[in-house]
């Protein structure tokens, strides 16, 4: 009977820090106590150009992480990407809030910065964003460079 | 059903792994109350005997009946139920190794009934105490000698009160002493417990001196049975040649082969 | 032409024979599924066997996943620091053992120490026909013996797994934090954000339940067909151990394959 019970004290010991092993991974590895999907509201903007966006990405303001990127979809109406967030309940924004796709460093991933505007009437469930810009796509900024000092060589020229 | 006082009957049965035939016709019945030997030289089908007595195997044609239940046409649950009336002690005991010998005589109280603890701790020492190895009840069965592993196999197989015992070579690998205490304890327990007892055997002397009746098998078949004394004075050839331990009769010294000369002439051509 | 014929036979022999033995290992898999009610009914015989399986393998985990983590901090910042991106440890440390090191190593060293020791046990209770005389005392050796080992291995493999993983992070974070001196802050912080619980733990979970299953499911089998005679024995428990390493590094990459394509 003794040994019954050592045996169950150990079972139980080791259930126990598998369990606990599980909880590190998630609160402590994984991202599970700063965010999660249950309680959050959905918000839409269209892009011209997504860049490097994916799924799951950030969507931050002022640096702080509010929400995540739900889904990715081409409208073929406005030809145009559709990019569906998900923003923790605990933060409200105003209507006239826009949205932008900017890249953490040089060559890091791509995510979404929201600015806040001064609408007093905040977003609803499901709204769409009204003002966006695009992702920088580096292939266009260089071109439009060059494009710009050849008009400006032009004109020099002259 | 004809009323007979057997408790098993064994009924015209054969048996074959796959084209190897290893019972041919068996007939035999065994009276309630006696303890019988079914004997006979090694790989002669006594053990599948057993076995389909048991329910471990189904005979390929013919009919095993226990207390009147034919063994092979019973579905899961009910060999199970009748089972739980068997007993059988397995050649070198096939104690648990994972439990004492207290936990192995307990095992299939735990298993089947609801009795409280208190209850099976006395019935256990009870039994334990019959073979003589109360006081070894916190041994593991690795610590046991041959023969004390057997006791306590023999105190697991009657753990229920069994109507039907059955014994596989219970005799293999023991001294001459535990030889005798098995043999006097399956005597003792069968007519302790009324129940009804099935020793396979080669250990001619051994068994001759315990049982009421005795089956000859050879080649898968039963060849001669009587009494003890009538064995012993068989002048069947089979029979007598086992009893008395000759080298050469009926039974082959050598196995089935090829001309001997065109062996081994053969050979250098291989 | 005899020895071709001959080499032609023994092959198909061996293929018709491994798929026999396939279609016996998925009916004696659904035998023991269908008689684990025992299980549920006396816990305490599967919590007998996750103390030989899960407690008996903790300290062969702990230490190895110690390691594993302490190599890889080392070898993550030897590389990482070429291109100025130190802070990054963490999720480097991280993302590979929860998504494949942990599950994979675990289950390897699973298979190994527990595995091997379930297909000895069962093969050496058959070969002394312990599971014979079981069966006579009406107790199905399936729920009584096989059904709880399979169940202890299936709930013990996801938890070695995490704490393989658990104690990697920590040694990654020992080697990285406190020999090197890489930001503690950073390395907890790019840590969190790179490491997501859906996509990469629970995904890691998975994989581990899906290789306790496939490594128990290999051992009591190996075990419950192992010829009963000593060579029979060891040669089973060689098998168990070939067979669960190879079908966890093919069990791996599919599920990894289904799980982080195009993530």
């Amino acid at each position: 009977m003794m040994k019954r019970k050592a045996l169950d004290l150990w079972v139980g010991v080791f259930v126990a820090m598998g369990l606990g092993a599980l909880l590190f991974l998630a609160l402590k590895v994984g991202n599970l106590a700063s965010f999660s999907a249950a309680e959050a509201y959905l918000i839409k903007a269209n892009f011209d150009n997504i860049g490097g966006l994916k799924k799951r990405a950030p969507v931050k303001s002022a640096g702080v992480v509010v929400g995540r990127v739900e889904d990715i979809v081409f409208d073929t109406e406005t030809y145009e990407a559709t990019v569906a967030m998900s923003i923790d309940r605990r933060y409200g924004f105003p209507k006239d809030t826009s949205a932008k796709i900017l890249t953490a460093g040089l060559l890091g991933e791509q995510y979404v910065g929201l600015a806040a505007g001064g609408d007093t009437v905040k977003l609803k469930d499901g709204e769409k964003l009204k003002i966006t810009q695009s992702a920088v796509v580096l292939e266009n900024l260089i071109s439009q460079f060059l494009f710009d000092k050849a008009a400006d060589g032009g004109k020099d020229g002259k | 059903m004809p009323a007979t006082d057997n408790l098993v009957e064994v009924e015209n049965v054969n048996f074959a792994y796959d084209s190897r035939h290893i019972l041919k016709g068996v007939n035999l019945g065994i009276r309630r109350g006696q303890v019988v030997a079914i004997m006979g030289p090694s790989g002669c089908g006594k053990t599948t005997l057993l076995r389909l007595i048991g329910g471990a195997l189904r005979p390929t044609q013919g009919e095993v009946r226990v207390n009147g239940e034919a063994v092979a046409k019973l579905g899961h649950d009910e060999l199970f139920a009748l089972r739980r009336k068997m007993g059988m002690l397995f050649q070198f005991g096939a104690l648990f190794t994972d439990l004492s010998c207290y936990d192995n005589v307990a095992f299939q109280m735990r298993e089947h009934t609801d009795m409280p603890e208190e209850l099976i701790d006395d019935l256990v020492l009870m039994k334990l105490q019959a073979v003589g190895l109360r006081g070894a009840h916190r041994l593991m069965p690795s610590e046991l000698s041959g023969g004390m592993a057997r006791r306590v196999a023999l105190a697991r197989t009657t753990a229920l009160d069994p109507m039907l015992i059955m014994y596989d070579e219970p005799f293999a690998g023991l001294d001459p002493v535990s030889m005798g205490v098995i043999g006097h304890l399956i005597r003792r327990l069968n007519d302790s417990l009324g129940a009804t007892s099935i020793i396979v055997t080669h250990d001619v002397a051994e068994a001759l001196g315990l049982v009421d009746h005795v089956f000859f098998m050879s080649e898968g078949a039963i060849v001669t049975e009587g009494t003890p004394d009538e064995l012993r004075a068989s002048d069947k050839p089979p029979a007598h040649q086992f009893v008395y331990g000759e080298t050469d009769g009926p039974m082959p010294f050598h196995y089935p082969a090829d001309d001997y000369a065109r062996d081994l002439h053969a050979t250098e051509g291989r | 032409m005899t020895a071709l014929i001959n080499f032609l036979e023994n092959l198909g022999g061996r293929a018709t024979g491994s798929v026999h033995r396939l279609g016996f290992a998925s009916r004696f898999l659904l035998l023991t599924l269908r008689n684990s009610g025992l299980c549920l009914r006396r816990f305490s015989l599967v919590a007998r066997e996750i103390y030989f399986a899960g407690v008996l393998s903790l300290i062969i985990i702990l230490v190895s996943g110690l390691f594993v983590g302490m190599v890889l901090g080392l070898q993550g910042y030897d590389t990482l620091v070429r291109y100025g991106s130190s802070s990054a440890l963490g999720v480097l440390v991280a993302l590979s053992l929860v998504r494949e090191l942990g599950p994979v190593v675990a289950g390897l060293l699973f298979a190994s120490r527990a595995g091997s020791a379930i297909t000895a046990e069962i093969g050496l209770m058959k070969a002394t026909e312990q599971l014979a005389a079981m069966e006579m005392m009406a107790v199905d050796p399936i729920a009584r013996v096989i059904a709880p080992r399979f169940w202890a291995g299936v709930i013990s493999m996801p938890l070695l797994a995490a704490m393989f993983s658990g104690m990697g992070v920590f040694g990654g974070y020992l080697v990285g934090v406190r020999l090197i001196g890489v930001d503690e802050g950073s390395f907890w912080s790019q840590m969190q954000d790179a490491v997501d619980f859906q996509e990469d733990i629970l995904n890691g979970v998975i994989k581990s339940v899906v290789f306790g299953i496939a490594v128990s499911w290999i051992a009591v089998f190996e075990g419950y067909d192992a010829p009963p005679t000593a060579e029979g024995v060891s040669g089973a428990t060689t098998r168990t151990v070939v067979n669960s390493s190879l079908s966890i590094l093919a069990l791996d990459f599919m599920l990894t394959a289904f799980m982080f394509r195009g993530a």
